[in-house]
C-alpha cells in the first residue's frame, strides 16, 4: 500500500484516520539501561513513526582497561581479566588465552588436555548459545522459551563447578593445562548430560524452529548480505548466518579440532532466522564434538611439563627444592618469558576471539590486543536495522548477541 | 590451487612491493612486513585485490608504543587474513610521537572504522579521511591517551603499595 494513501473503511466506504509515517522526526533512546539491550550500550534512535531512519551509537559504558591492566599482571594473572570478556562464555576466553601463552613458550601438551579443552569449550558454546537463542524468544514474546533452556545450561554451569569451583567467571585451567582431571562427578554429570540434553533441547528447539510467528517475525529481520558481512568483519554465527563459512575451529585448526568430525551450519539471508538457525544447529554440532572428545579422552597427563607456569603439587612444594623454587617464581610472577610475538585466536561464541601478544621478556605482556568479535560486527548494526520498525530493532540485537563485556574491554 | 605459505608469500610480496617492504620476517607461525606508512594504504588495497593474493579479511588493527625508539614511538599493526590460502600477515608501520598521521583504511574496509577510532582513542594516532575520528571507548573529556607507557596504571601518589615488594 503507498503510504499516502487514506484508509479506506471496507464496510461503509468512510476515510480513516491516516496512521501512517507521518513525516515528523522523534529521537528515541535505545539504551543504555533498557530491557532489550541485554546489555549497557546506547543507541540513539531516529525515527519517523516506527520507522527507524538513523541510529547514533555510544559504547564504552563497562569500558575496564583490560588491556592496560594486563600489561602490569603476569601472565597467570590475566586469565581472570579473559572471563570478563564474554561473560557468556568465559571458558573459551581462558582456555584461548592459555593456548596463546602455549604457544608463545613453545610448550607441548598432552592430547588429553587438547580432549579435555575441546569438551569444555564446546560445553561453554552451547551454554552461549541457549542464552542467544532464548533471548530472541523472549524479544519476540516467547518468555516460556526462556525458562526452558535456563534449566539445561544451570547443568553446564554445574559441570563448570565440578571443575574449576566457579560458574560464570570461571577462571579454569592454568597455562599448560588443568589444575585437576575430571573428577568422578563430573564424568557421572557429563554422561547425564549427554544423554538428557538432546531431548530437552529438541523440545524446546520445537517451540521456536518451525513455529509460524516466530518465523514471520524474524525472517528478513535485520539481514546482511554476505559481501556486507564480511565488509564489516563479521565473524562467527552472524558470518556464517548471512553464508559463509568460515571458521576458525576449520581454518586454525587448535586444540586437536582437526581430529573431529562436525559440520559448520550456514544460512542464506543473514536474517535473525537464519541466525537462530545457525546457532541452533551449532549447538547439536557441539554435542558431536563432545561427544566424539568424551569417548575418545585419551589418557596421560591432564598438564603438560611448563614447570614455569604450571604450579607444582603441593607435596612436592614442600620436599623438593626445585618444586618449591618454581612455586614462588609462579606465585611471586617471576616466570621466564620468551621475547617475541604472536596472534592466536580461537571460535569463540560470537566469532575469532584473537589475542594478539607482544612479550619483551619481562613478567608481564609488554602489549595485549584482543580482537573482540563483538566489537567489530556491532558498527555494523545501523545499517542492519535503517529503514526497519524498532520491534525489528530489538530482534536484531538480541539475535547479533553483542555482550557489553566483550564489547567494551 | 597452489597453497601458498609464509615464504612463498613473502617472495610474492617482495616482487610486488619491491623496495616499499623495509623489512620482512616470520614470527612464530606468522609473516610480518614492515612498511613505511605513506605506503599502507596502497599497499592494503593491492593485498586486497589482487586476486592470487586476495587478502579479503581485515582482522585487527591496534596500536604498540615503544618510547625509547625516537623518531618511531608508535606503531600501528595492520593484521590481514587471506581465507583463500588460510594465510596470515601482519603489516606494521612506525609513526613519530610528534606527527602520528597515517591515511585510514576505511574506504577499503568498514570494519577499520572503529579498529581506527579505538587506536585513536587509547594512542592518539590521526587517521586521515576517517569519516567520524572520536573517541569510542573512553569519555570525550578525557585529556591524554591511556594506553601510552608514559600513563602509569596505578596512581603515582598512592604510598601504600611498594613494587619492590611486588616483583616488580
Amino acid at each position: 500500500m503507498n503510504p499516502n494513501d487514506n484508509l479506506i473503511h471496507l464496510s461503509n466506504g468512510q476515510v480513516l484516520a491516516k496512521e501512517n509515517i507521518d513525516g515528523e522526526i522523534a529521537t528515541i533512546n535505545f539504551g543504555p539501561t533498557h530491557p532489550a539491550t541485554h546489555g549497557i550500550f546506547q543507541n540513539i534512535l531516529t525515527v519517523d513513526g516506527e520507522k527507524i531512519l538513523n541510529s547514533v551509537q555510544t559504547v564504552g559504558y563497562i569500558h575496564r582497561a583490560f588491556e592496560k591492566l594486563a600489561e602490569r599482571r603476569p601472565y597467570n594473572q590475566i586469565t581472570p581479566i579473559t572471563d570478563r570478556l564474554n561473560y557468556c562464555s568465559s571458558p573459551i576466553n581462558n582456555l584461548g588465552w592459555h593456548m596463546t601463552v602455549e604457544k608463545l613458550l613453545n610448550a607441548e601438551i598432552p592430547k588429553r588436555v587438547d580432549y579435555m579443552r575441546v569438551i569444555v569449550m564446546e560445553l561453554a558454546r552451547i551454554a552461549d548459545h541457549l542464552i542467544c537463542d532464548s533471548i530472541i524468544g523472549v524479544d519476540t514474546g516467547a518468555l516460556t522459551s526462556f525458562f526452558y533452556p535456563f534449566s539445561e545450561r544451570e547443568k553446564i554451569y554445574e559441570l563448570y563447578e565440578e571443575m574449576c569451583g566457579a560458574r560464570l567467571t570461571t577462571n579454569i585451567g592454568r597455562i599448560g593445562g588443568f589444575d585437576k582431571d575430571f573428577s568422578p562427578v563430573f564424568h557421572t554429570k557429563l554422561k547425564e548430560f549427554l544423554k538428557t540434553f538432546p531431548l530437552a533441547f529438541e523440545e524446546w528447539n520445537g517451540m521456536l524452529e518451525r513455529n509460524r510467528i516466530f518465523m514471520d517475525r524474524t525472517k528478513g529481520a535485520g539481514s546482511i548480505s554476505a559481501d556486507r558481512a564480511l565488509a564489516y568483519g563479521f565473524t562467527g554465527p552472524n558470518l556464517r548466518a548471512a553464508g559463509i563459512d568460515y571458521d576458525v575451529r576449520v581454518m586454525h585448526p587448535y586444540s586437536s579440532y582437526s581430529d573431529f568430525d562436525f559440520i559448520i551450519p550456514v544460512g542464506v539471508n543473514g536474517d535473525t532466522y537464519d541466525r537462530f538457525m545457525v546457532r541452533q544447529e551449532e549447538i547439536r554440532q557441539s554435542l558431536r564434538i563432545i561427544e566424539q572428545a568424551y569417548n575418545n579422552l585419551p589418557e596421560g597427563a591432564f598438564h603438560g611439563d611448563v614447570p614455569e607456569f604450571y604450579l607444582p603439587d603441593k607435596k612436592d612444594v614442600y620436599n623438593n627444592m626445585e618444586a618449591l623454587i618454581y612455586h614462588f617464581k609462579i606465585i611471586m610472577g617471576e616466570s621466564a618469558v620468551p621475547v617475541g610475538e604472536i596472534y592466536h585466536s580461537v571460535e569463540g561464541g560470537n566469532g575469532e576471539l584473537g589475542y594478539y601478544l607482544i612479550s619483551d621478556g619481562g613478567r608481564s605482556p609488554y602489549r595485549l590486543q584482543f580482537r573482540r568479535p563483538c566489537f567489530i560486527y556491532y558498527q555494523a548494526y545501523p545499517e542492519m536495522i535503517t529503514g526497519s520498525n524498532i520491534s525489528d530493532a530489538v530482534i536484531t540485537l538480541s539475535s547479533i548477541n553483542v555482550i557489553a563485556g566483550e564489547l567494551d574491554a | 590451487m597452489q597453497k601458498m605459505t609464509n615464504s612463498s608469500l613473502s617472495e610474492r610480496l617482495h616482487s610486488l612491493f619491491e623496495r616499499r617492504i623495509l623489512a620482512s620476517e616470520e614470527l612464530y607461525d606468522c609473516l610480518v612486513i614492515e612498511v613505511a606508512a605513506p605506503d599502507v594504504f596502497d599497499i592494503i588495497q593491492e593485498l586486497k585485490s589482487e586476486s592470487q593474493l586476495s587478502f579479503n579479511f581485515l582482522t585487527l588493527i591496534g596500536g604498540v608504543h615503544y618510547p625509547e625508539s625516537t623518531g618511531q614511538e608508535l606503531c600501528v599493526v595492520y593484521h590481514m587474513h587471506s581465507w583463500k590460502h588460510a594465510l596470515r600477515l601482519r603489516i606494521k608501520t612506525y609513526l613519530s610521537a610528534e606527527n602520528p598521521r597515517i591515511q585510514s583504511i576505511t574506504p577499503l574496509f568498514d570494519c577499520a572504522n572503529w579498529m581506527e577510532r579505538e587506536t585513536y582513542d587509547f594512542f592518539g594516532i590521526q587517521f586521515d579521511n576517517h569519516p567520524n575520528l572520536t573517541r569510542i571507548l573512553n569519555m570525550d573529556e578525557m585529556d591524554y591517551f591511556p594506553m601510552l607507557k608514559q600513563h602509569p596504571l596505578e596512581d603515582a601518589t598512592r604510598e601504600d603499595k611498594d613494587d619492590r615488594f611486588f616483583g616488580r
